[in-house]
């Protein structure tokens, strides 16, 4: 295990307020891409800072490479940290920014030179020493910041947002240039995103994070195809919630009925996970009327259409379809549809009506 | 030359960091930082009010209201009456100009109006001396008209508006360049007149600004000895200003009188620097508020590149 | 000096009308006046001008004022940047009221400074007495003038370095000890080289202004012709005199040193915004 964290708790302010990490344990893969994925206000920028030692826990431990680091500073925590600002020295130079690190360990001159023109060519800016951070674009900045970071060969680099600041293009390009960075280095590496397709792409696993907690952990897939509750299938994937009830040992989800889990009773509330896509439209045919829905808007997005649909329940799913698929159907807003879930994942979950 | 009197927000409030000096540095630091400051700023404050009531409130109010004081606060008066307004019309139209235009010779300029702070203020009264003393360029002229300016009110108004020339200029131009032309660019698409903007629009959102300009140009104003000293020639009851009337009281060994004065003056200065924290705290009030508004509208709080990502 | 339209990007009116009355009121109260300075000292032969600002008085008043403007800078060079660091990093009771405290002798009216300082080192002043103890002579010696000139010249450190060090950002002090950097590092290497530009503007503010002061110094200074007579002090000597002449060239003197430090202030200005950007 390269890092591990046990039941770290982290509060700002009085010991009153809602803690921003509360009781967190997690352990990332050694030399793989774990991914600490939250929205906002989920703790997961807290917990890598302090795995970085930028701030002290109030309860827990962190251990790198099998060691207790808790207490130690950051100086000596030999990680690498990109900053989701990039942090680069503005009075230095590319090449005195890569260097830094080294010049504070005191390394001989010449190896120095030698490792920052090489980090210069990993990061693809070999004649970019000479510049300033302020002659930089951003996602050229974004690579002297890792270039940084790696030049102190750290056990473990970790990366704060680190296309947050990025338009899409150049975001996209990164990643893909990251993953294959990745591939090279083999470095353990945590990275700190909102982006839960940066997250599915980039890592082979992810830690997902809701109010100072780890919501679910575990391989991308396992996420997507297993959520453990509410919170993790609609951030992944923003799945459609049903309500419902069991009946016969189905519960009845749109105008269709899928198996219930198994030992529920009859009349037990529970949850369906719906996907957008798993949800199909289709003219009615001999439905019961009281089955159908109502379509309330169509958006085209390139070569989709998200359908609005509200069911006889009053709740509504939002469905995507292949525009082909939309076409040939020839509806339109106020259209009375037939709703088919093709794939639910069903909970049982106590709520009060 | 800039942010030495501007009234500046601070920027948005610094997070706090672990990384940070160990307590016993911390305390090292703010410890000689409050003996400097107290050494240097806060003895002598202390002194000019505790040396005035030295005597008890008797003297003090005596030398007040002695006729010589009363006429030197009478002259200040008339003083800053004049040269303040002067400059605050100077200062709009100088903010306006250097704040909404660009121009060739613009930065000139700006240095121009910074030069009376670089001049001594010995310098600043030998000047007009040059001028329209008995040798200088208008002195002949002048006493053949009968014309009084050195040694008499008008060098000592001259003298004065040139020492706090830039007061108010330099605070209205810092703060209409960090307010922006938006507004007023607004009001001019709704029909107003390049004067209505002025009253209308820019004046009042640079209104603290102003404020402070005005109350620093008339401390300093009232408060000016090199340049006075220079043209007023000291003649008792008429051309010694309040500075001026503090030399002569302390020069007499009149400490009381001395400091009584000198009281006055300093109380105008503390005054001026409570307007100054008003001023900058109305500013960056409204500047946090519009930054926490802007922060709030740049948080991604869900992810939204994805196709996918539709929620419920 | 002319000023042209060229490049006028705003639509807003009134270019014309304040441009004018900008221009003319600088002209009546700033540059017409200071030339005659220039003009004045330009009608003496060069020999007088030389003779006048050679004399031993006036060399040992530069001496002076330069001497004690300098290390009054140095001074608040050094005590400014704590100030500046204190009032930006650390949270305290009264700080507030301190930083309000630092505009102090921008407000204060400099005779009114001259005779508190004076009071307060005098042989039985409230500072003065416990210096007399370890045999320190601070009123009427070089230096009170230092004193003095170190009083007027706190805020202009203070305040040019306390808003760059605001806008320093956590991130980076952050970075430089993830990397491995101590403090005392960061600062030397981090800290230091970011605000050295705002520090040096603020040392050439306060030198500047140290040079040419007047008010709070003659009280203290004690006057006494070659110990410690600075130059504005002479310049009212010789006018006192009837020697326009001679104040005029000693105060042309003056003006170029000023200007000198004008135009180096906006140089360091231009590098202050280089290195922001």
């Amino acid at each position: 295990m390269t890092v591990r964290v046990e039941h770290i708790v982290k509060r700002f302010g009085s010991s009153s307020e809602v803690a921003a990490v509360a009781d967190v344990s997690f352990a990332a893969e050694p030399k793989a891409i774990t991914t600490l994925l939250g929205p906002s206000g989920s703790g997961k920028s807290t917990l890598l800072r302090l795995i970085a030692g930028l701030e002290t826990p109030d309860a827990g431990r962190v251990f790198i490479d099998g060691q207790d680091v808790t207490t130690l500073s950051p100086q000596h925590r030999n990680v690498g940290f990109v900053f989701q600002s990039y942090a680069l020295f503005r009075h230095m130079s590319v090449a005195e920014n890569i260097a830094f690190g080294m010049k504070i360990r005191r390394l001989p001159k010449s190896q120095v030179a030698e490792r920052v023109a090489e980090l210069l060519g990993l990061v693809q800016l070999p004649d970019y020493g000479a510049r300033f951070p302020s002659q930089l674009s951003g996602g050229q900045r974004q690579r002297v910041a890792l270039a940084r970071a790696l030049a102190i060969e750290p056990k473990l680099l970790l990366l704060d947002e680190p296309f947050g600041a990025l338009d899409t293009q150049v975001r996209l390009e990164l990643r893909e240039w990251l993953h294959s960075l990745h591939e090279r280095t083999g470095i353990t590496t945590l990275l700190v995103t909102h982006d839960q397709e940066e997250a599915l792409e980039l890592s082979q696993h992810v830690v997902l994070l809701n109010h100072g907690r780890v919501a679910q952990a575990g391989s991308p897939h396992e996420l997507y195809d297993h959520p453990a509750d509410e919170f993790v299938a609609s951030f992944l994937g923003g799945a459609n919630v049903l309500k419902s009830r069991v009946s016969d040992g189905e519960a009845k989800v749109g105008s269709q009925s899928v198996p219930a889990p198994s030992g529920a009773r009859d009349g037990t509330p529970v949850q369906a996970f719906v996907r957008p896509h798993n949800i199909r439209v289709r003219l009615p045919n001999g439905d019961n009327p009281i089955d159908l829905g109502k379509i309330e808007r169509l958006t085209r997005v390139g070569g989709y259409v998200k359908v609005y649909v509200s069911l006889p329940t009053g709740e509504s799913v939002t469905v995507l379809m292949s525009k082909v698929e939309v076409d040939k159907l020839q509806v339109e807003p106020g259209d009375a549809v037939a709703v088919d879930v093709v794939d639910a994942k069903v909970f049982v979950q106590s709520y009060s009506i | 030359m800039s942010g030495l009197v501007t009234t500046r927000a601070p920027s948005a409030h610094r997070r706090e960091t672990q990384v940070g000096e160990s307590l016993l540095v911390r305390v090292l630091l703010i410890g000689v930082a409050l003996l400097f400051l107290a050494i240097f700023l806060v003895a002598p404050i202390a002194t000019v009010f505790g040396s005035a009531f030295s005597k008890g409130v008797g003297p003090y109010w005596a030398a007040l209201v002695a006729d010589e004081t009363l006429d030197a606060i009478k002259l200040t008066l008339l003083t800053a009456g004049i040269s303040v307004p002067l400059n605050v019309v100077f200062g709009v139209a100088a903010a306006w100009l250097i704040s909404k235009y660009d121009f060739w010779g613009k930065s000139v300029l700006i240095t121009v109006v910074d030069l009376p702070f670089s001049v001594s203020p010995v310098i600043s009264g030998l000047i007009f001396v040059l001028l329209f003393g008995a040798h200088g360029w208008f002195g002949p002229w002048l006493s053949e008209h009968d014309i009084k300016i050195i040694f008499a009110v008008p060098g000592i108004v001259m003298a004065t508006t040139f020492v706090t020339f830039p007061l108010v200029a330099r605070e209205l131009i810092a703060v209409m360049q960090a307010q922006g032309n938006d507004e007023e660019e607004a009001a001019l698409t709704l029909g107003a007149s390049g004067f209505a903007i002025l009253w209308r629009i820019t004046l009042p959102k640079v209104r603290w600004g102003l404020i402070y300009g005005v109350i620093l140009c008339n401390a300093r104003a009232m408060g000016e000895f090199g340049a006075v000293s220079v043209v007023s020639g000291h003649v008792r009851g008429l051309t010694n200003t309040l500075p001026l009337q503090v030399e002569i009281l302390y020069n007499e060994y009149n400490f009381v009188g001395a400091f009584a004065v000198a009281s006055l003056l300093s109380a105008l200065a503390l005054v001026t620097l409570c307007v100054k924290k008003v001023a900058e705290w109305s500013v960056s009030n409204r500047q946090a508020k519009r930054e926490a508004s802007q922060r709030a509208l740049s948080v991604p709080v869900r992810p939204a590149t994805s196709l996918e990502g539709v929620s419920p | 000096m002319s000023f042209a339209l060229r490049t006028r990007h705003s639509v807003l009116p009134g270019f014309g009308l304040a441009l004018g009355f900008t221009v003319l009121y600088l002209s009546l109260i700033v540059l017409i006046p200071l030339s005659a300075a220039f003009i004045k000292t330009a009608s003496m032969s060069w020999e007088a001008f030389w003779s006048t600002v050679t004399a031993p008085r006036v060399l040992a008043s530069f001496q002076l004022s330069f001497g004690a403007a300098l290390i009054a800078a140095l001074i608040n060079a050094f005590f400014g940047l704590i100030v500046a660091w204190v009032l930006v990093r650390y949270r305290f009771s009264g700080k507030k009221l301190i930083d309000a405290m630092v505009d102090l002798p921008f407000a204060l009216p400099t005779a009114v400074a001259g005779i508190a300082l004076t009071t307060v080192y005098a042989e039985h002043g409230v500072i003065g007495e416990q210096l007399a103890k370890i045999g320190v002579k601070v009123a009427f010696t070089p230096l009170g003038v230092t004193m003095a000139l170190t009083f007027i010249g706190i805020p202009f450190v203070v305040r040019t370095v306390q808003p760059v060090l605001e806008e320093i950002d956590p991130d980076v002090e952050e970075a430089a000890a993830v990397l491995g950097a101590t403090r005392l590092q960061t600062f030397r290497r981090v800290i230091f080289p970011a605000i050295l530009p705002a520090t040096l503007t603020g040392f050439a503010l306060a030198f500047a202004r140290a040079l040419g002061e007047y008010g709070s110094v003659v009280f203290i200074s004690g006057n006494m012709p070659m110990r410690t007579e600075i130059t504005p002090l002479l310049i009212v000597t010789k006018l006192e005199q009837y020697d326009y002449a001679g104040a005029t060239a000693i105060a042309a003197v003056m003006l170029s040193a000023s200007f000198g430090m004008l135009l180096l202030v906006n140089l360091l200005e231009r590098w202050t915004r280089r290195a922001e950007a």
